[in-house]
């Protein structure tokens, strides 16, 4: 300190470089448009590769339709109903379950060894690819509890592979919301309980929203671990949560995109336009959800 | 330091007899300061029922004590300040009051703290029953993500309240000085209103429970002037139904709305939190005992 007093008056003890700034300032604004550029690109060469080659295979026949070996009359509709069943029984099981593991972890579990191992097995488990769920679902669900490969377990499976990440995202957004808010609704006479749904899910429910959405556009796209479990590739009947072949949209795409006649490029071209509608309607619908959650919510 | 000791403080004479100066050289190591219960003047004002009254009370943090043998008492229908430089122990007692520290797990605290005689840390004691009877508003603004309306029913609502909630809502806002600013609004979020709303949304939200006691944590550290003023204005109101205990580390707000004044510094030996004296306000504020006090509360100390 004494030395850098002891420079004469003379010489600028600041430097501004303001040009310099500015052109760092410039880069970084550069590099992240050019980020958020590639990620624009990609999607829209992805959409319209799949509209141009989709489109005109769309029509309601093909939504309503049952399959066929000739790709002009075929049809989706065991494996989207199969789709939305799947979603709706998955969302039937992680959301309790996922919330519920969340809240034990971020406001019953002690903050100790315990509970930091198994939140990074948590995270480890997220990491872990879908068709090793798959093979589990098989073993588990398929053999073991005897239930065959029907819809249930296919969907519990899926449930597994999500799990982690709706835990994950659900215990950020509990540890997000500020210790102040647990002090104020204890300080009211709340028991824990209380003071969990009454204050801190509220608070956290948007992040909870958004993690569930994530998570279930990723159960809604998978076909590797419902492969694997037994899932069919071909049905022409309507599926049921406990008898029955089932099949989903991804695993249409999968055997239809596997096919080399044109025609079937082309109808699975359009089975994932149906499969982008209906993440993008679930989407929307969180979106809404999400603002309802969050009006009251200002930080 | 006995209880005794402690209450006598509150009916010692306003010009106390015992100089300043001397009186700190014996009080840095004994703590105590009043021990002249009615040996000359008489009280200065009537004397309240006693609602709170801690009696030899030390605080520990794991093995840390925070504060050390507290003895003081707390009037019904008093505003009692805790004033005392940064880090002495003063919001740690005040937690003590409605047993908020138990949510830190090391905590632990000793002696007796009675609430109308009851012994608040006893085992049969529920901390969830504590609370309803010991309000508290935080140092910061903390309205729930919630309706106003559902802001000052959450209280009433964990509390199996019965009555008609609309009319507790709008009375508990009026009392807090807040209605006519909020009455067409009071479904929007409490967190829109501006800092000295919200916090008059929490004094609103914690009388809804119908508390004995309400403990403030320095209610006034992030409002500007003018709702600072507010706030106080409120006190003056509140007390009428309620006793209030205030951190607060502003002298001219515990001057201006305190009653009582309880002086509070830390040990530099063993850093924890003690009690210099405690004494009616104005006693404090022209006439202290204690030189520590003196320095303090003239700005030339903490």
């Amino acid at each position: 300190m004494a030395a850098t007093r002891a420079t004469p008056a003379a010489q600028p003890r600041f430097e501004p470089a303001l040009m310099r700034r500015r052109l760092n300032g410039t880069l970084f604004y550069g590099a992240c448009l050019f980020a958020i550029a590639i990620l624009i690109l990609a999607l829209i060469a992805l959409l319209l590769t799949v509209l141009v080659v989709g489109v005109p295979w769309l029509n309601v026949d093909f939504i309503t339709g049952m399959p066929s070996r000739r790709p002009t009359q075929t049809g989706i509709l065991p494996a989207l109903v199969g789709s939305i069943q799947l979603a709706i029984i998955v969302g039937a099981i992680t959301f309790p379950v996922g919330i519920g593991a969340a809240v034990y972890l971020a406001e019953y579990a002690g903050d100790n060894r315990l509970t930091r191992l198994l939140q990074t097995n948590i995270s480890n488990l997220a990491g872990v690819p879908s068709i090793i769920y798959g093979i589990f679902g098989l073993a588990i669900f398929v053999r073991l509890l005897g239930l065959g490969p029907v819809l249930f377990s296919g969907a519990a499976t899926l449930a597994l592979v999500i799990l982690p990440l709706v835990i994950i995202a659900s215990f950020e957004a509990l540890k997000a919301v500020p210790q102040a808010q647990r002090e104020g609704a204890y300080a009211l006479g709340a028991s824990q309980w209380q003071m969990v749904r009454g204050s801190v899910i509220p608070a956290a429910a948007p992040g909870i929203m958004t993690g569930i959405i994530l998570a279930m556009a990723r159960a809604i796209g998978e076909a590797a671990p419902l492969v694997v479990i037994g899932a069919a590739t071909f049905v022409t009947s309507m599926p049921q949560p406990f008898q029955g072949g089932f099949t989903v949209l991804p695993i249409q795409v999968f055997t239809w995109a596997q096919r080399p006649q044109a025609d079937f490029q082309g109808i699975a071209a359009a089975t994932i336009i149906v499969i982008l509608v209906l993440i993008f309607v679930l989407n929307l619908l969180a979106l809404l959800v999400r603002a309802r959650l969050s009006r009251h919510i200002q930080w | 330091m006995n209880a005794a000791q402690a209450g006598s403080t509150l009916d010692a004479p306003v010009d106390g007899h015992t100089p300043p100066a001397q009186a700190s050289a014996a009080a840095i190591p004994t703590i105590h300061v009043a021990t002249d219960r009615g040996s000359d003047g008489a009280p200065s004002r009537p004397l309240g029922q006693t609602i709170v009254e801690l009696r030899g009370v030390s605080c520990y943090y794991g093995s840390f004590r925070a504060v050390k043998d507290v003895s003081v008492t707390a009037a019904k229908h008093d505003v009692t300040a805790l004033i005392g430089p940064s880090g002495c122990g003063k919001s740690t007692l005040l937690r003590t009051f409605n047993r908020m520290n138990d949510l830190v797990p090391s905590f632990r605290a000793t002696g007796e703290i009675l609430l109308d005689g009851q012994d608040l840390y006893s085992k049969s004691v529920d901390p969830v029953a504590v609370r309803r009877r010991v309000g508290m508003v935080f140092q910061k603004p903390n309205p729930f993500p919630k309706s106003i309306y559902d802001n000052v029913a959450f209280g009433p609502r964990v509390n199996g309240f019965k009555g008609n909630m609309d009319e507790l809502v709008e009375h508990c806002l009026r009392k807090a000085a807040l209605w006519d600013e909020v009455k067409d609004k009071l479904k929007q979020s409490g967190m829109a209103l501006s800092g000295g709303q919200q916090q008059r949304l929490c004094i609103a939200r914690t009388i809804a429970i119908e508390p004995e006691v309400i403990l403030m944590d320095e209610p006034c550290s992030a409002l500007d002037p003018r709702s600072t003023l507010q706030i106080e204005e409120l006190m003056a109101e509140l007390k009428k139904d309620y006793t209030i205990v205030i951190v607060t580390h502003n002298m001219q707000q515990a001057a201006r709305a305190s009653d009582v004044t309880v002086m509070m510094t830390m040990d530099t030996s063993d850093r924890a939190g003690y009690v210099v004296e405690q004494a009616e306000t104005i006693q404090i504020f022209t006439n202290p005992k204690n030189q520590l006090t003196e320095d303090y509360v003239s700005g030339r100390f903490g």
